[in-house]
């Protein structure tokens, strides 16, 4: 059963990781992704962020996703946490881990959870510059890695 | 009635992060109801305005112009997103 979690605490990834191997042996192969909050973004210095998110749409949207990726690479299990609230730099944002009986599906499955949760999921950040507070724009460049997916030139399976 | 909701910089330049609104006459689409908001003038007009990256969801599914809105639906407006 894949665990899908939006949460204002910290994660343990080893814990996590640990808790998808535990007491199945057909997992043959653990991918997973930590995502951390950097202190510089596009050139400015970031003290802090602040990540909102829509209660309820959020957790539709990642289980869609984690369904989607399941599916499509037959993997065996899905862990996603992704952190809400107040962000330092060096803080941990969100973990994807996926548990499969071969690395090359886990490892796929892996990155196209995080392409899909970063444009179809639900959260924004707002970073805290010597300037002020600032919205975090969304990049063309997460969209093209999402769209690398549906053409099938990603496709591992 | 129609719940609306509004996230992130939408919520902070509209100064509003939820209200209730009777469906307008009319308005049978998310594109409708857009301009009906837009036609509030001030802060409506220049945020809700077309050409603005903006995307909408009703009963929380992503939605498009053309996604049909009726009573009881809750529709969000909001910027692209940046999880992750």
């Amino acid at each position: 059963m894949p665990t899908i979690r939006v949460q204002t605490e910290d994660f343990d990834a080893g814990a996590e990781i640990a808790q998808i191997r535990a007491g199945n042996p057909r997992v043959g192969a653990v991918a997973s992704f930590v995502g951390t909050c950097r202190d510089t973004n596009d050139g400015d210095a970031v003290a802090a962020m602040t990540l909102e998110h829509y209660p309820g749409m959020t957790e539709k949207a990642l289980a869609q996703i984690v369904d989607e990726a399941i599916a499509r690479w037959r993997v065996l299990d899905v862990t996603v946490v992704h952190r809400v609230g107040e962000l330092k730099p060096g803080d941990q944002i969100v973990l994807v881990v996926v548990s499969g009986a071969h690395r090359g599906e886990a490892f796929a499955a892996c990155e196209f959870l995080m392409d899909y949760l970063k444009t179809r999921a639900p959260f924004w950040k707002k970073e805290q510059t010597p300037a002020g507070a600032r919205w975090v724009e969304a990049r063309a460049s997460d969209d093209e890695a999402a769209a690398r997916w549906v053409a099938g030139t990603k496709d591992a399976a | 009635m129609l719940k609306l909701l509004y996230f992130a910089m939408l919520r902070e330049d509209l100064g509003i992060g939820a209200e209730e609104l009777a469906l307008p006459a009319g308005v049978t689409t998310v594109a409708g109801l857009r301009a009906h908001l837009v036609a509030r003038g001030g802060a409506w007009a220049s945020t809700l305005a077309g050409g603005k990256a903006l995307r909408v969801a009703v009963n929380q599914e992503m939605a498009g112009p053309a996604t049909a809105v009726g009573p009881g639906d809750e529709v969000a407006f909001f910027p692209p997103v940046t999880g992750g």
